[in-house]
């Protein structure tokens, strides 16, 4: 067990006016996955958006640390160059914006952080499609707005390529399997386990067991009232499948 | 009228006095269009707020210019056009400095096409689309006339390359008016794009562009027309176009305003022929106190007409867009169909927009919406945006280009569309652009 990459500590946190997150304790180390789970209004998206430095997210106590450095102080777009990328939930459409033009725009981002050299057209088209076989995305999709008209799968797929082209250190995925069928799950499970190594990190928040069959987890951390109040294995997330959220619902009220 | 304005439309009429005894021979049409456009303006003067049609816009920054009649004495070749004009189309070019013609710059069309200055082409008449007694500035542009250009494509003729009208307006010293005049005749069945280019040079005090441009499209014609302003951020401009659609003919119109102090965009399109169709597209930038207004009307005059308008405007700092857009059915004019929208995006807090679709339906059997939308940064975008490693200020310009993208990919050559996008932007970021 190596140092941790990302590291809660009483992490306290409102969206908006409301107080969400209650004191969450949460260690990352290099290569692991850990599962999210939790019901609805359990905190799980709040988490993320704290995480990716989402405007309108207050943190009121507690410390986030990533790589040893204090995150909360950095932009959001400082947090995605030193390598957090949040798959979103419901990836936001940008009519006008090819999705070519922006991938580039945003690998580069990036690249220029890390000290590479920035990718012209011809090389980023190449890397693209390399990694558009991994999530068998349609080429037709680079050429088209971004997210706009996408279904929902290829909206999914679409952030795991982002994902993928971006190979950051910690892959934040919000409920990136809701709204999918078993085909357009496997697929995007497919291409998150091509990330998966031995320094990566994951956080997957899901509602579901069903997303942790693909994406195996080191730990799952159940979440209620914005607090974790259990975590184990990955059989925990087999118990939670038989017994519901009720069954830690009433844990943490008593 | 205010006192400023009443001042200034005397200096104007001098101005055309100068104009006609500097050049007092300017052959038959010219000397009818100076002729009743000085009547006109003499009896109108300058138009005041207190007009409908100027209620959102006063000349105060055009009665403030010490305005002498500009010279064409600008250092022009052709480098300094590929910079200021790019992409130059070679292949049907006409050059004007200050609205008089360099002619070692044109460039003869392939084909048939005929591109001649207004002077040597003596077109008999002038002036069927715009009526100087309803239209100021553009009876003033009548009353200083001395040239402009002819553009005639014959019947049948399918043009491979655009024609590109470049007006380049300077004011070395002191603040100088222009009044270029275009005239294009669509042949039946002909196909071709113009691009009529407004740049300057120089730098330099204000200079004041006061365009005419009357266009006719023959039966089954198929042509598409730029008006590009991309003057300095000082310059004022004002243009007066008018179409004339003939049956079956299909014409579309990208009116790209980057630049200018003070700009008034006149747009007038009949369709006076059964089945004719148009594509009205507007992009309009404001920074600064910048100030741009476009009137339009579509007039569908007769049954089956169909006619699609879609302005966007891009305002940020204390700029101020007008946007005034009228669609008129006629009684005779069923089976019409006609759309017309104006989103803006406010970049800033102190921008203003006054916005007015209009409506006026004759007919029972059409099909017509309008619709105007302001609305801002979509912050949810551009929080997708910079957690991709995109800066809030690259996140802004790329959402911002996707807002105007739908206009400016649909002009005429991709050329043209990525010159136009890379000034828009500059114009934005704070670059002159120019």
């Amino acid at each position: 067990m190596g140092d941790a990459l990302l590291e809660l500590r009483n992490l306290h946190a409102r969206a908006g006016e409301a107080q969400i997150l209650n004191g969450i304790d949460l260690v990352v180390r290099p290569g692991e996955v850990h599962a999210i789970m939790g019901p609805n209004g359990s905190g799980k998206s709040t988490l993320a958006c704290v995480l990716a430095g989402r405007p309108g997210y207050t943190v009121t106590d507690g410390s986030v640390r990533f790589e040893g450095r204090d995150l909360l102080e950095l932009e959001a777009e400082q947090r995605a160059r030193e390598g957090i990328f949040l798959a979103f939930q419901y990836p936001v459409e940008i009519p006008g914006v090819t999705n070519n033009y922006f991938l580039k725009a945003s690998v580069n981002a990036v690249r220029e952080h890390r000290g590479l050299e920035t990718l012209d057209a011809i090389d980023f088209l190449a890397l693209a499609k390399e990694k558009m076989e991994i999530v068998e995305m349609p080429g037709d999709l680079m050429g088209r707005s971004v997210n706009e008209g996408f279904s929902g799968g290829e909206k999914k797929r679409n952030e795991v390529l982002q994902m993928l082209l971006l190979e950051p250190k910690l892959a934040i995925l919000d409920e990136t399997d809701s709204g999918l069928d078993i085909d357009a799950l496997r697929v995007v499970a497919n291409g998150v386990n091509a990330l998966r190594d031995e320094n990566r990190s994951m956080l997957v928040i899901t509602h579901y067991q069903r997303l942790l069959d693909y994406i195996v987890p080191d730990q799952v951390h159940v979440l209620s009232e914005g607090r974790i109040q259990r975590s184990g294995g990955k059989e925990l997330a087999h118990e939670l499948e038989e017994k519901g959220y009720g069954w830690i619902e009433e844990g943490a009220s008593a | 009228m205010t006192a400023a304005l009443a001042a200034a439309s005397e200096d104007l009429l001098a101005l055309a006095d100068a104009v006609a005894a500097r050049d007092p021979a300017p052959g038959r049409a010219i000397a009818a269009l100076r002729r009743d456009g000085r009547t006109a303006f003499e009896a109108s003067g300058l138009p005041h707020t207190g007009l409908e049609e100027w209620r959102y816009t006063g000349l105060s920054p055009l009665t403030a210019l010490d305005l002498r009649l500009s010279e064409d004495d600008a250092q022009i070749d052709r480098a300094l056009l590929e910079r200021v004009a790019t992409p130059v189309f070679a292949c049907g070019l006409a050059v004007f400095a200050n609205g008089r013609p360099r002619n070692a710059l044109w460039g003869v069309p392939a084909g048939d096409v005929e591109l001649a200055s207004l002077r040597e082409a003596d077109p008999g008449s002038l002036a069927c689309g715009v009526d100087p007694k309803l239209h100021p500035l553009a009876a003033l542009n009548g009353a200083m006339t001395e040239d402009g250009v002819l553009v005639r494509i014959p019947d049948g003729a399918q043009l491979e390359h655009p024609v590109h009208l470049v007006f380049v307006s300077s004011s070395p010293g002191t603040s100088s008016v222009s009044c270029p005049r275009v005239v294009i005749e669509a042949g039946a069945g002909c196909r071709a794009v113009v691009i009529q280019d407004h740049v300057c040079v120089g730098g330099g005090p204000a200079h004041f562009t006061n365009a005419v441009t009357e266009v006719a499209v023959g039966e089954n014609a198929d042509l598409a027309f730029a008006l590009v302003q991309r003057e300095g951020e000082a310059d004022i401009h004002a243009s007066n176009l008018a179409v004339r659609q003939e049956r079956d003919s299909r014409f579309a119109s990208h009116v790209v305003t980057l630049g200018g102090r003070l700009v008034r965009n006149d747009l007038t399109v009949v369709l006076a022929g059964p089945g004719a169709e148009c594509v009205l597209n507007g992009l309009y930038v404001g920074t600064g106190e910048r100030l741009v207004d476009n009137h339009t009307l579509v007039d569908h005059a007769v049954p089956h007409g169909t006619s699609h308008e879609l302005y966007k405007g891009v305002l940020s700092d204390a700029s101020r867009g007008v946007f005034r857009g009228r669609v008129v059915v006629r009684p005779d004019a069923q089976k019409t169909d006609a759309t017309q929208q104006n989103p803006n995006l406010l970049l800033s807090d102190g921008t203003e927009i006054d916005t007015k679709p209009q409506l006026e339906i004759h007919a029972d059997d059409v099909k017509c919406s309008h619709g105007s939308a302001i609305g801002r940064i979509d912050e949810d975008a551009l929080f997708y945006l910079r957690t991709r490693g995109i800066g809030q200020r690259d996140a802004r310009a790329l959402l911002t280009r996707g807002f105007a993208a739908e206009i400016l990919g649909a002009l005429p050559g991709e050329a043209l569309a990525e010159a136009l996008t890379a000034d828009f932007i500059a114009r934005l970021s704070g670059g002159t652009g120019a």
